[in-house]
């Protein structure tokens, strides 16, 4: 605790100001309006809204297409942070063994951070195009019937890849700075007692980097349900089908598409539910490894 | 230079090492290679691939072309005001941040005053309401205020975020106490303190946190794709987008791939040239 302060009083309600001010307009009114929508329903002409309680979010849950999305969701994220923590791990290590170049390869590995979601689709989308894709030309002279547009798996192989792609720059970095925030007395006593480099990297290496693994788990799920709207957005459109519609990119197709007020807030709330908890689960993980420290 | 890593490998086990980075750089580089080759070429040359994996002849016609009226007529909005668009939404979120996070981290740290932790608590918790799981209302409160279409509009509900309050926050708190008692003796108030020692001090994390907001503010898409309608306010992710789903037999691609080489280029530069701080920022502040 600061023990000098200064003494104004009405100077840092000056200072805070702007930011509660934004954060109240557009942060709490607008969630405080998603729950209070979430229990209203709207009749077929926009005239008349009832209180219906949680009917809403009965019909949500019940409903095949959400069901549908979540299943997408869970798939995609799972796959994308398995492959993006994956992979960067993989590069990490090898970028810890050599000497020279070091710096080399992390500036190149750095760039995709740097590209917006929507333009890593894109970009994904011009190599693996089915009609003019470089990348696509020698799939389907393998005679391999290359379509993401028309063939779901595909398509979710499509955005997943991009999605990867995007992260492994962020995964990269964490992964770089937890090996090296490993002891090396620990990796030379490992060397010393003469365990092999596989055998010291799984019971000693592994092991101490799992808080930056739960951490960078966290962050690769809440990446995936949420900033690859982008992605599915320039790519797919959730489709073909609905094969790559996330519950982010449901919300968005009910409340602006197709403009089912009450079903669109429902989901936020279940979103915002699942954002806390992921939060929730963070922070208290956070705090256990501060006992650690 | 430091020590070398306890991992270093030695003889064979560092070429292997090398070869895997290589091919991972190559991966991680690629896309963004290719649409830069792809900028480089006829729309004829594009079409039919394989693409050459070198520059063709054509960059200083497309690049001309795109600059001088050739996306106007695809998107209905030049190049440059594209361009402007993006820097003025991506520069005000990130100073716009820096500001009014700065200055309520400060608040919090350098005052007590009633109602102080409600406060903090009040911005820490913003950190679980992104944009994405409340579209619709947040959409409604920009119409009833009038700011669709508007630079407001695409900054404002983007500058309130808790992490970067909560860093300075965590940076302030590092200030020794020793600090603030000399400069309080010397007679300094608020600003003095501020202007004179706290922020030289800070200036690693501003540079830092910079860096990581003007990548946020430059890749938006949800947001500017809801407050936008007229093509005259789209960044150029967005611009991007409408090219590339209106896309018919005609569409000029050469000029897309010219658009998506400049809507990657800039942040790329800040990421790459302010390397030190963004890496370092990046590690240390986010855990």
């Amino acid at each position: 605790m600061r023990r000098t302060v200064f003494p104004h009083k009405l100077l840092p309600w000056l200072l805070l100001a702007p930011q509660l001010a934004i954060t109240l307009i557009f942060f709490y009114w607008p969630a405080a309006q998603a729950f209070r929508q979430s229990m209203l329903r709207e009749d077929a002409f926009g005239l008349k809204t009832t209180f219906v309680g949680l009917a809403n979010f009965r019909k949500v849950l019940a409903d095949p297409a959400y069901l549908n999305a979540l299943q997408v969701t869970v798939l995609f994220s799972a796959l994308v942070a398995f492959f993006a923590m994956g992979i960067a791990l993989f590069l990490a290590v090898q970028a810890e063994k050599v000497i020279r170049g070091k710096g080399f390869y992390r500036t190149l590995m750095i760039w995709p951070y740097a590209v917006a979601p929507a333009v890593a689709g894109m970009l994904w989308l011009f190599m693996f195009n089915p009609s003019f894709g470089t990348l696509a030309w020698p799939l389907r002279q393998m005679g391999v019937n290359w379509n993401p547009l028309l063939n779901s798996t595909h398509a979710m192989i499509l955005v997943v890849a991009a999605a990867v792609w995007k992260q492994i720059s962020y995964n990269f970095l964490f992964f770089v700075a937890g090996l090296q925030a490993i002891p090396r007395s620990l990796i030379e006593a490992a060397a010393i007692d003469g365990a092999s480099r596989r055998h010291a990297f799984w019971t000693i290496v592994f092991p101490l980097l799992t808080p930056t693994t739960f951490f960078l788990l966290v962050v690769n799920t809440v990446y995936a349900l949420f900033d690859t709207f982008g992605i599915i957005h320039a790519v797919t459109g959730g489709g073909p089908g609905k094969a790559t519609e996330t519950l982010v990119y449901k919300v968005y197709n009910d409340g602006f598409v197709n403009l089912i007020m009450g079903d669109s807030a429902a989901q936020s709330v279940i979103l915002m539910v699942i954002v806390i908890l992921l939060t929730a689960f963070q922070f208290r993980y956070i705090e256990r490894r501060v006992h650690y420290g | 230079m430091a020590e070398a890593s306890p991992f270093a490998a030695r003889g064979a086990g560092r070429l292997v090492a090398h070869f895997w980075m290589i091919l991972g750089v190559i991966v991680v580089a690629f896309p963004v290679y290719y649409v830069f080759i792809a900028s480089t070429h006829t729309t004829q040359t594009i079409l039919r691939p394989p693409l050459p994996l070198l520059p063709g002849p054509e960059a200083v016609r497309n690049y001309q072309d795109a600059f001088s009226g050739g996306i106007s007529k695809i998107g209905g909005v030049s190049l440059w005001r594209l361009l402007a668009n993006t820097t003025i939404v991506a520069m005000g979120i990130a100073l716009g941040k820096i500001a009014i996070s700065m200055a309520s981290a400060y608040a919090i740290v350098f005052f007590r005053f009633p109602l102080r932790m409600a406060c903090f608590w009040l911005i820490f918790i913003t950190l679980m309401l992104p944009v994405e799981v409340r579209i619709q209302p947040t959409y409604k409160v920009m119409v009833d205020l009038g700011l669709i279409d508007t630079y407001p509009g695409l900054i404002l509900p983007l500058i309130a975020s808790a992490t970067a309050t909560l860093l300075f926050r965590q940076f302030f708190m590092t200030i020794p106490d020793e600090l603030l008692e000399a400069a309080r003796v010397d007679g300094a108030g608020p600003w003095r303190f501020f202007k004179d020692i706290l922020w030289p001090l800070s200036l690693t994390n501003v540079a830092a946190i910079f860096v990581i907001q003007f990548i946020y503010g430059w890749t938006q898409y949800l947001w500017p794709l809801l407050v936008t309608n007229s093509n005259e306010m789209n960044t150029i992710v967005i611009a991007l987008k409408k090219m590339i789903s209106f896309a018919d037999a005609d569409t000029p691609w050469n000029l897309v791939m010219v658009t998506s080489v400049l809507a990657i280029l800039p942040p790329i530069l800040v990421v790459v040239l302010m390397q030190r701080w963004f890496v370092k920022g990046l590690v240390e502040t986010e855990k």
